[in-house]
């Protein structure tokens, strides 16, 4: 592993990412940033209860996010993010829409398999018709130490990907303190760049599986925007980042897009560069959106129809 | 893969997503004109005269404050020597009961204080929110937790009030500065007369109106506005038998000359030049937030800022780089957006100033940078984050104090050059450390000349820490116990 350290201190960095949340989102700027977050979603379900059927309806809602029509249309999601069993399904539903389809592999949530079945998954999701990896690292490693291991497991998955858009879940929540977060992204997109030409947005370092609280805390998603930009800094080139896990409102949604433009600039406010991976956020999402044109809450059973 | 959201609807306009106005709308009620406040009641001054407070962010008249003469000060004296003895003998327990009172006050009418203060004084409701009416609040929870405590805060002595204290306060917490003084005084069981800067009054005149509110004896609290010649008067009146004052040290100097002759205390916390020293090995991403908040906050107008930056060499382009990319997102404006994060300067005559030497600075051959895009307002008063490099330690903009959001930049090699440069300086009011290392962090703030030191953080307060200044920076402390010390004898 290569590169400068960066330490981190947890007591300023927590006041930052708290700054962020002073900011006040009102009017116009809310409702575009509402909408601007719908188009950032990779939509997910991660459940071993997943059915064939459930996906199709959760890739109606990615096409439509909103059952009913509004003034200023609101744009699909990002992405639809399932088990590798079910890419088929998502890839039939959301076929010529524009949608992706993203399929978590490499033994999600917990990376603990040995890694030529780790890669054997990335494989398969692919032939099934991922056009997203999100791949998790083998966490056990980096905290012994073992950097060089982490490095080559997301190059060997990466070379797997091919042209397939890579996402690298760092879970943050395991890693536990700022410093191994901040150098676990480091890690991650100086391997995935070495001697490589990354194109914007071919890689993505995520924060989370879901699985493990916390998740995607303002925090540790400043991290990884910091990481981000100080590769920008010296490369030029734009890697993605994807908050996951534990965003359910879109006040939390609203702050992560404060946090992305004041950290990053507007370059990153795009699906390309920056997604939030979740699974009832769009609910409060569209719920907010109707909110602003209709005055009251719509009821749940009126935005949500999986 | 493009278009994935692009073909039916268009997420954000072409021009990005920008944050809204986000005006805060309370109004606080703000009366035509204010009379003294002397002997529990609002009079008007016997001068007759009388002066306006503006909105430095539009420079439209808010109100007119009354200018107390000799004889208002000589009343307010009389209701405060009057009033002593008996807010003296009462059991600490019962004064501590109406400090809680005004603190639960204070934070009922919050908004409408912070409103105030942001009007009259230029400060972003942020601040003034989140930093200053908090603030303001707990000083007045902590002291009256005192009040029937001092027989233990001084070693099992018993304590006695110094009488009537004098107490002239700055412009730049108005508020907050009014609570850190009389806080402490009227735990201990002084009197007071307090003199606020003539440029914002007006928080204080509310506080008053809450003080009446909770009853607060007559003349417990007096409020004389006015000038610098009030100030003198409040001073140097024969009936005071302490006090603070917190201000230019130019100020002070006039102040301890005028008490010299007289065995009167006197507590000053007066200007700074303060430094802050990253280290190679700090926390960078940190240490930015840090000299952010140490010399943008509040406009700069902070006796603690740290606007004199020390970087290590090896650092310092990358650093200088960050520091500009970071200052570009400050957003410079309407005061009373929930979103700006500096708002106007405090008056006409400190924009002058800090034009004067920010010329200077340019003149002496410092670089300036300032990335500032968007226009400032017309109206108003107003001057763009900025900060210099290429100062040396003879420049004017590297010894005088700024009061404004204008920082000194300069590069030390070896730990021992950061601490002969961090002291070089007439102040000594604050230091802020950035290092990982914590060996490092004890050896540096051990050899500070200053009275407060911040290790991997800045603008730091709490109403249970001492605060105040050495050298040049003033003496005595506010806040905690030791801030008790000069309102007892």
């Amino acid at each position: 592993m290569g590169g400068d350290r960066h330490p981190v201190d947890a007591v300023m960095l927590a006041r930052r990412a708290a700054s962020f949340t002073r900011r006040s989102i009102k009017s116009d700027s809310k409702q575009s940033g509402l909408r601007l977050a719908i188009s950032m979603l990779d939509l997910t379900t991660l459940e071993g209860a997943d059915s064939p059927e459930l996906v199709r309806a959760l890739c109606q809602r990615a096409i439509h996010p909103c059952p009913v029509s509004l003034d200023m249309p609101v744009p699909p999601v990002a992405a639809v993010c399932v088990y590798p069993k079910l890419v088929p399904v998502v890839r039939e539903s959301l076929l010529g829409t524009g949608v992706l389809t993203a399929s978590v592999a490499t033994s999600f949530p917990s990376g603990q398999s040995p890694l030529d079945a780790r890669l054997a998954e990335t494989e398969a999701a692919i032939a099934a018709g991922a056009d997203e990896i999100d791949m998790v690292i083998s966490r056990g490693a980096f905290l012994s130490g073992r950097f060089d291991e982490v490095a080559a497991e997301v190059r060997a998955v990466q070379d797997i990907c091919g042209q397939t858009h890579l996402k690298v879940i760092l879970e943050t929540g395991e890693l536990a303190t700022p410093d191994n977060i901040r150098r676990c992204a480091d890690l991650v997109i100086e391997a995935a760049s070495r001697e490589r030409d990354l194109a914007d947005g071919a890689l993505f370092v995520k924060t989370s599986t879901g699985k493990i609280s916390p998740a995607a805390t303002m925090p540790s998603v400043l991290l990884l925007l910091e990481a981000v930009r100080d590769h920008f800094r010296g490369t030029g080139v734009r890697v993605g980042v994807k908050p996951a896990g534990g965003i359910r409102k879109s006040k939390a949604a609203l702050h992560m897009l404060v946090m992305v433009r004041e950290t990053l600039g507007q370059d990153w406010l795009t699906p390309k560069l920056f997604r939030i991976g979740a699974s009832s956020l769009l609910d409060d999402l569209v719920r907010q959106l109707l909110w602003t044109s209709r005055g009251h809450y719509a009821a749940m059973h009126d935005v949500a129809v999986t | 893969m493009m278009g994935q959201s692009g073909d039916t609807a268009v997420a954000v306009p072409s021009e990005g997503w920008n944050y809204s106005p986000a005006p805060e709308r309370t109004r606080p009620e703000i009366d035509s004109e204010y009379g003294l406040f002397i002997g529990g009641e609002f009079q008007a001054p016997q001068s007759d005269r009388t002066f306006n407070t503006i909105n430095p962010a539009t420079g439209q008249r808010l109100s007119r404050i009354s200018e107390a003469s000799e004889e208002d000060v000589d009343a307010a004296m009389a209701a405060a020597r009057v009033a002593g003895p008996k807010w003296a003998r009462m059991k600490g327990r019962e004064r501590g009961k109406y400090l809680f009172r005004l603190a639960r006050r204070v934070q009922e009418c919050a908004r409408e204080l912070a409103v105030l203060e942001t009007m009259d004084g230029g400060k972003p409701i942020k601040e003034s929110r989140d930093v200053d009416l908090p603030l303001v609040a707990q000083h007045f929870f902590y002291h009256a937790g005192w009040a029937d405590k001092l027989q233990w805060a001084f070693g099992g002595r018993d304590v006695k009030p110094r009488g009537v204290c004098g107490q002239i306060i700055p412009w730049n917490f108005p508020l907050l500065m009014a609570a850190w003084k009389l806080a402490p005084a009227l735990a201990c069981g002084n009197t007071v007369v307090l003199k606020p800067a003539e440029t914002t009054s007006l928080t204080a005149l509310h506080l008053a109106k809450l003080m009446q509110e909770i009853d607060l004896p007559p003349g417990v609290v007096n409020i004389v506005t006015g000038a610098g010649d009030t100030g003198r008067m409040v001073a140097s009146h024969p009936a005071v038998k302490k006090v603070a004052f917190t201000g230019s040290t130019e100020v002070g100097r006039r102040i301890m000359e005028e008490l010299a002759p007289r065995e009167v205390p006197l507590t000053l916390e007066l200007g700074g030049k303060s430094a802050n020293i990253v280290f190679a090995d700090a926390a960078i991403e940190q240490a930015i937030e840090g000299v952010v908040s140490g010399i943008w906050f509040n406009q700069g107008h902070v006796c603690c800022a740290g606007s004199r930056l020390l970087v290590e060499e090896s650092i310092l382009e990358p650093f200088v780089a960050a520091l500009r990319d970071r200052m570009a997102q400050l957003r410079v404006g309407d005061p009373l957006d929930k979103n700006t994060d500096i708002g106007a300067i405090n008056s006409s005559e400190q924009l002058d100033r800090i034009r004067a030497l920010v010329t200077a600075g340019q003149e002496e051959g410092a670089i300036l940078h300032d990335v500032q895009s968007t226009p400032l307002p017309e109206q108003g008063f107003w001057f763009p984050p900025c900060f210099f490099t290429g100062v040396q330690p003879a420049h004017v903009v590297a010894r005088e104090e700024i009061f404004g959001p204008v920082l000194a930049v300069m590069s030390f090699r070896t730990p021992e050059e950061a601490i002969r440069r961090a002291n070089t300086t007439p102040y000594g009011l604050a230091a802020g450390i950035w290092t990982d290392k914590g060996s490092k962090i004890f050896e540096i703030a051990s050899r500070m000349d200053a009275g407060v030191v911040w290790c991997n953080t800045y603008n730091q307060f709490d109403a249970a820490s001492p605060f105040g200044g050495v050298k040049e920076s003033g003496f005595g402390r506010e806040g905690g116990l030791q801030g008790l010390r000069a309102y007892v004898r």
